[in-house]
């Protein structure tokens, strides 16, 4: 497995890479979506998976998108590679108690996200249960429409990417297009992306959505403050998830994440897991706290609890 | 190197040569090919949302054809260890014909994959080396490995029988006896690592079972020989190969087994799962009974298992075995059984209800019917190309002149009818 940051082998990578430009010459007048086959197509289409890339590489790869996407949304946008900061390990906690189904989190998200609005993806998904029934998914509404929430009878769970220790669709992906990163989010490389979608089969939480589509994002709405691995904008046939605002957390230390901001009744707390000070760590130790789907053993660092 | 030139000459003229209904059949082929191109290039335009495809659904009709032919594959291996393993010559003699057919079914495999990707132009990120292969750690790495493995030794098996045989020479054991060998773990292998993609996947509980492949397995070595069983009786109709009857009644034979082991391993898993009556028995109850009010795949699957006893009956049974009409018809009933049960049946109730308990119907588009239907004539055509240069071998009118270099080519027809076939006298 190659380590990031290696460079062992690159002068025969390179030779092998112009021996792909013939094989690609003919596949990609067929398939790639630009008609005119300019430099930056091809750059593109010989781009490395983001964990190998040398730093120089990676500033030639940002410089290309920022250009890209400011001449498409006709705007400044700014695409960040900032890494990981030491010592944090990203926790959520979501209380149950409180939420009360408005989807104020939902379209938060896309709006800071930068998700297709046609067809409309959405990062979180929020289920209607049954009060009487606890948390059971079989019961679950997603599709509900009242003219106000919440109603009589029911509770609300929002669920999206759980960040698990142990994330069942990175082992799967056959490309390792998606990895954890050291400070627990789990990131997609949209360029390395192939879209088989085999993590979306793996993955117990629905939380990995794919672009079945080129991407409907008008330019007035589109977020410029970008990171590489969250809200850049994404190509068709890749799969996206959330990355607990990747380009906010990681930007400014200490920032909460867009659905933690939205949230009207405060029913979203984010922060450090390993700051024995931080909310989550208030939460974990003092309430009462379950994850989802634990018999899985996927260890996610989201946690529901119920703090009323 | 001139002699090796000299045949590719020789198969070259072969394939552009045959009978009205040879060039008919081509036609028709290339017809349905360039339509599935023409889809596909639609859905490469468009993207997958011209597929009935969708996050809660994310897998459908591409992955269910996959699926089902990496089992028809198998029909190699059911031929290759009775010939080769306990040297059975009237199998022996014909089981070159079940590799080719894996090599078509494999051929389709790969496309049907290809066509399922949302990126196919990063196909090069699987390559080792050149991209990342995740392998071991992803099934799918494995499955890359083994299914073009598949590919390469059948291709290279069935060429060299074929040029041997066409040189009139024996094959070298020492080069052979060890790939012949070797393509039996293969075939497994191919069958194993497909079952335990889906297998590995906690998230998806109808998958998650031990059971999936042994029950790939043993469906495996239903569907693939029923297709052969109905290809020899058109070959040695419409071609001078001879294929005695009792190759064909011990392949329907071994079929009967096979089925017998994969209906009591479905009956297996269905008590389990509705003895036990756990959630996780919604996927099931949702493939036979419908969940919700959402039923689609109920009549499909209540087919399937009609078509499946019943041709285990007619397999079982030697009267029934044993005669054309009855063979032919469970041949026909296992084919589509299979095709059911190992396609949409096992791949769509994997995904719906979904992980958060939403029932999406999935069901195939236009465009994912015409790529497929495409897909499917291509590995036909592949198949009719081997065949082409197979069986004027096999029949000793296609081989290598007196002078060790030029082929002579006595077959210009290939497919004939059967009187025709008799009034032509036989070359010695």
């Amino acid at each position: 497995m190659p380590k990031p940051g290696s460079r062992d082998g690159q002068a025969f990578r390179m030779s092998r890479r112009k021996m792909m430009k013939g094989v690609a010459a003919v596949l990609g007048a067929l398939v790639l979506p630009e008609k005119d086959a300019s430099a930056s197509v091809w750059e593109a289409f010989f781009q490395k998976n983001f964990r190998e890339l040398s730093r120089p590489e990676l500033e030639k790869v940002i410089a290309r998108l920022e250009k890209e996407y400011s001449g498409r949304f006709g705007k400044a946008v700014k695409v960040r590679a900032t890494p990981p900061i030491e010592g944090v390990l990203y926790g959520y906690g979501l209380d149950l108690s409180r939420c009360i189904g408005c989807r104020r989190c939902a379209y938060g998200c896309i709006q800071e996200n930068n998700q297709s609005r046609d067809p409309q993806i959405q990062w979180i998904q929020v289920l209607q249960l049954n009060k009487e029934r606890g948390v059971d998914l079989e019961e679950a509404e997603l599709y509900y429409n009242p003219a106000k929430v919440p109603e009589k009878g029911h509770f609300y769970m929002p669920v999206q990417c759980q960040q698990c220790e142990r994330p069942p669709c990175v082992k799967v992906c056959p490309v390792q297009a998606t990895w954890k990163e050291r400070d627990g989010i789990t990131v997609v490389d949209y360029n390395w992306c192939i879209g088989c979608r085999y993590c979306m089969a793996a993955c117990p939480y629905g939380a990995r959505h794919f672009n079945w589509k080129k991407a409907g994002l008008p330019a007035a709405e589109m977020n410029p403050e970008t990171h590489y691995l969250g809200n850049r904008p994404r190509p068709v046939g890749v799969v996206e998830k959330c990355t607990f605002c990747i380009q906010r957390v990681r930007n400014t230390p200490g920032r909460y994440t867009a659905c933690v901001e939205v949230c009207p009744v405060g029913a979203r707390k984010f922060g450090n897991l390993l700051d024995p000070e931080s909310e989550i760590r208030y939460v974990i130790e003092n309430k009462r706290v379950f994850i989802l789907k634990e018999d899985l053993n996927t260890r996610p660092k989201f946690y529901y609890f119920y703090a009323t | 190197m001139r002699k090796i030139w000299e045949f590719f000459k020789g198969t070259l003229v072969l394939v552009t040569k045959g009978s009205k209904a040879y060039y008919a059949w081509i036609v028709s082929l290339l017809v349905l090919m360039a339509i599935g191109a023409a889809a596909y290039v639609y859905q490469l335009q468009n993207g997958l949302i011209v597929t009935g495809m969708r996050d809660q659904a994310s897998w459908g009709f591409y992955i269910s054809n996959f699926t089902f032919l990496v089992g028809v594959a198998a029909a190699a291996v059911l031929l290759v260890i009775p010939a080769y393993v306990y040297k059975w010559k009237p199998i022996k003699e014909i089981a070159v014909l079940g590799e080719m057919l894996a090599v078509s079914a494999m051929v389709m495999c790969l496309l049907f994959v290809t066509v399922d990707i949302g990126r196919p132009d990063r196909f090069w990120h699987l390559i080792p080396k050149i991209g990342i292969l995740n392998f071991p750690q992803s099934l799918l790495a494995w499955d890359v490995v083994v299914l073009n493995t598949y590919l390469v030794l059948n291709l290279v098996i069935a060429v060299y029988i074929c040029y041997k045989n066409y040189n009139r020479e024996e094959p070298n054991p020492n080069f052979f006896n060890p790939m012949i060998l070797f393509s039996i773990p293969a075939a497994v292998s191919i069958h194993t690592v497909t079952a335990f993609l889906y297998n590995g996947l906690a998230a998806r509980p109808f998958w998650n079972a031990s059971i999936l492949a042994p029950r790939f397995l043993a469906s495996a070595f239903c569907s693939g020989p029923a297709f052969m069983i109905m290809l020899f009786q058109v070959i040695r109709k419409y071609t001078r190969v001879e294929i005695k009857d009792e190759a064909i009644f011990k392949v329907a034979e071994l079929i009967a087994y096979s089925m017998f082991i994969n209906l009591f391993l479905l009956g297996a898993e269905v008590f389990k799962e509705y003895y036990s009556h756990t959630i996780h028995l919604a996927p099931m109850e949702y493939l036979f009974q419908g969940l919700k009010g959402h039923s689609d795949l109920v009549p499909y699957i209540w087919t399937a298992m009609f078509f499946n006893v019943a041709a285990f009956i007619l397999f079982l049974v030697p009267q029934t075995r044993e005669n054309y009409v009855t063979l032919n018809i469970g041949c026909v009933l296992i084919f589509i059984g299979v095709y059911i049960e190992k396609g949409l049946g096992l791949v769509i109730p994997g995904l719906v209800p979904d992980v958060l308990g939403e029932i999406f119907e999935y069901s195939p588009t236009g465009t994912e019917i015409l790529v497929s239907l495409g897909i499917w004539a291509t590995g036909l055509f592949v198949y009719t190309l081997l065949l082409r240069v197979a069986v004027p071998i096999l029949t000793g009118e296609f081989y290598v002149g007196d002078d060790g270099v030029k082929p002579v080519i006595v077959d210009t027809e290939f497919i004939r009818k059967a009187d025709a076939l008799a009034a032509q006298s036989y070359r010695d």
